[in-house]
């Protein structure tokens, strides 16, 4: 009785009370709902912390922590994909990756070699400072687990890419293309592996499995005629990356030239 | 647009209520009858399983299951008749997932003594089978009524609803998913299949309300709140509206972070609540039932405090 003592005081302060004349109809029990009082909790360090609970995490955290802080790799220079207008430093970093970690499965499997790779500006979620780097670098720049897919392209759909990236001002990370952007903003000289572009020629083009299935905008995408699952996931490639080297090279390679 | 309308319309009209809902507290403590249930949720905890850091731009120091766990345990001093529920996506967001693969939310789910939670779309992120691995961790069960998993590994494990019996108070929850194509690779669902919610909610809740003669009926829904630039699209918003029977909506899916609980009307023009505490567990929602004889609510009509 205490109890709804109190929690009618509280409705008070609430304020909001509202008197709906509509009734439930349960056709059963004499009993039916009243009154009903809706908040939200927010859970804030107010709150205690239960030390039972922190003993189970314990033993989970740090072999997470040991693992994710492992040293794998040296950075000499701030990667960040604000820093240039048409390509990023840690763009060209990624596309590097999953352009060379992608053919690997693929040429392994299928003796075609992969021409191009394109990835999303969006997809890349931070930056990675200069210094030692971890997997948790790996984690924070791709914490999603968006896994790498060839799909077979013809050429002009990969002209409908080079428009899409003029038109949204964005670098979004590309390997093995090259254009040039005129001053009048369209594109020119688009190349494939140096080689110009063939507009019905089937291109073997590297991306993650979001992108593939024309995610942020990319519906183009959706015109491929073949799908090859790598079964790797982009941060795992990423990781393995680290691994591989000692010191983080940045291609510096021009890819996209305005005119 | 309408909604908020409903809410400020009724809130501006019932500031003159005020005397009339303290005499109603005086009767209500004249009642010997009068029963309470307590409903505490979450929904799209992504293994949020640490506090945001301090230097987080949008929750800084919130949430972590630590503290979760106090302030549900200090519910439960204070109330005897309490059911805790999650709306889906327990998984995917922190390493704990990738590591453990779900392991660790679901025990510390288990240790806070969840009742019940529904399936959504990243709780398919390592697979059907995935999930399915990570079940012997749950002490609570799940429920999808719009997922026919018959030709998977959850068939039978996972029911349409449960019915719990709190202190004499029939409560039947069932569960309804978000359509997964698009949203999770093919390869990871597998067999499951969608099926349309307005169409199993009409069934399931007919036969709760009429058959098992649950006195609430409640839907754990990972369809999301609202989808603006699509209004047509199944939401929580649009399930309230083409069904009846639904008491109570709790939401997942599209991180909403209401104010209040919101109020839709159902097909027969009656209130429908509807709740999403955003995600990451930085929020516990709590809804609080009270039960009347029919004649005392007939007489005095339903009150909504939110």
């Amino acid at each position: 009785m205490r109890k709804n003592k109190k929690s009618m005081s509280q409705m008070k302060h609430f304020g909001l009370i509202l008197t709906l004349l509509t009734f439930f109809t349960t056709s059963n029990a004499q009993d039916v709902v009243s009154v009903i009082e809706g908040k939200q909790v927010k859970v804030t360090e107010a709150a205690e912390t239960k030390a039972e609970y922190d003993a189970v995490i314990a033993p989970y955290r740090s072999q997470v922590n040991r693992d994710l802080d492992k040293i794998l790799a040296y950075n000499p220079v701030i990667l960040d994909k604000s820093k240039g207008q048409w390509q990023s430093n840690i763009g060209d970093l990624m596309a590097k990756i999953t352009f060379e970690k992608g053919n690997k499965v693929f040429e392994e499997r299928t003796k075609k070699k992969v021409d191009v790779c394109i990835l999303n500006h969006g997809g890349i979620r931070a930056m990675i400072g200069q210094g030692n780097i971890t997997a948790r670098n790996a984690f924070e720049v791709m914490p999603f687990e968006n896994a790498a897919v060839v799909i077979e392209i013809e050429g002009k759909y990969l002209v409908d890419f080079v428009t899409y990236f003029i038109k949204e001002k964005k670098p979004h990370p590309i390997a093995g293309l090259t254009f040039t952007i005129t001053a009048s903003g369209v594109a020119k000289d688009i190349k494939v592996n140096n080689e110009p572009i063939v507009l019905d020629k089937v291109y073997n083009l590297v991306t993650n499995d979001y992108l593939a299935s024309g995610g942020d905008k990319m519906e183009f995408l959706k015109k491929s005629t073949k799908t090859h699952v790598l079964d790797y996931k982009l941060r795992d490639m990423i990781i393995d990356y680290f691994i591989d080297v000692d010191i983080i090279k940045v291609p510096t390679d021009i890819k996209v030239t305005q005119e | 647009m309408k909604r908020r309308d409903f809410i400020k319309n009724t809130a501006a009209s019932t500031s003159l209520l005020g005397l009339g809902a303290l005499s109603l507290s005086s009767f209500q403590l004249a009642t010997n009858t009068t029963k309470k249930l307590t409903i505490l949720h979450t929904n799209d905890t992504h293994s949020q399983i640490e506090p945001f850091p301090l230097n987080h731009p949008k929750t800084p120091n919130m949430g972590g299951v630590a503290r979760r766990a106090a302030i549900v345990e200090q519910i439960r001093k204070v109330e005897d008749n309490v059911l805790l529920l999650d709306a889906g996506d327990i998984f995917q967001g922190t390493p704990y997932f990738n590591y453990y693969g779900g392991e660790l939310e679901f025990k510390l789910m288990s240790m806070m003594k969840y009742d019940l939670a529904t399936i959504g779309n990243h709780d398919f992120d390592n697979g059907i089978t995935g999930l399915y691995g990570q079940l012997p961790n749950a002490s609570f069960e799940f429920v999808s009524a719009n997922y026919d998993f018959k030709n998977t590994v959850l068939d039978t494990l996972v029911k349409p609803y449960k019915i719990f019996n709190k202190k004499g108070i029939k409560v039947g929850i069932f569960g309804i998913g978000v359509e997964l194509y698009g949203l999770v690779d093919p390869r990871y669902y597998k067999e499951t299949k969608y099926l349309d919610p307005v169409e199993i909610a009409t069934d399931i809740t007919t036969k709760l309300k009429d058959v098992e003669k649950c006195d609430l009926v409640i839907c754990l829904s990972h369809l999301g709140f609202e989808y603006k630039n699509e209004p047509g699209k199944i939401s929580d918003i649009n399930l309230a509206r083409k069904t009846k029977n639904i008491d109570l909506i709790i939401g997942g899916h599209t991180h909403t972070f209401l104010d209040k609980p919101v109020i839709e009307k159902n097909l027969d023009g009656q209130e429908v609540i509807i709740n999403q505490v955003g995600a990451f567990g930085v929020n516990l929602g709590r809804i609080d039932f009270f039960f009347d004889s029919k004649e005392k609510v007939t007489a005095t009509g339903k009150k909504i405090s939110i």
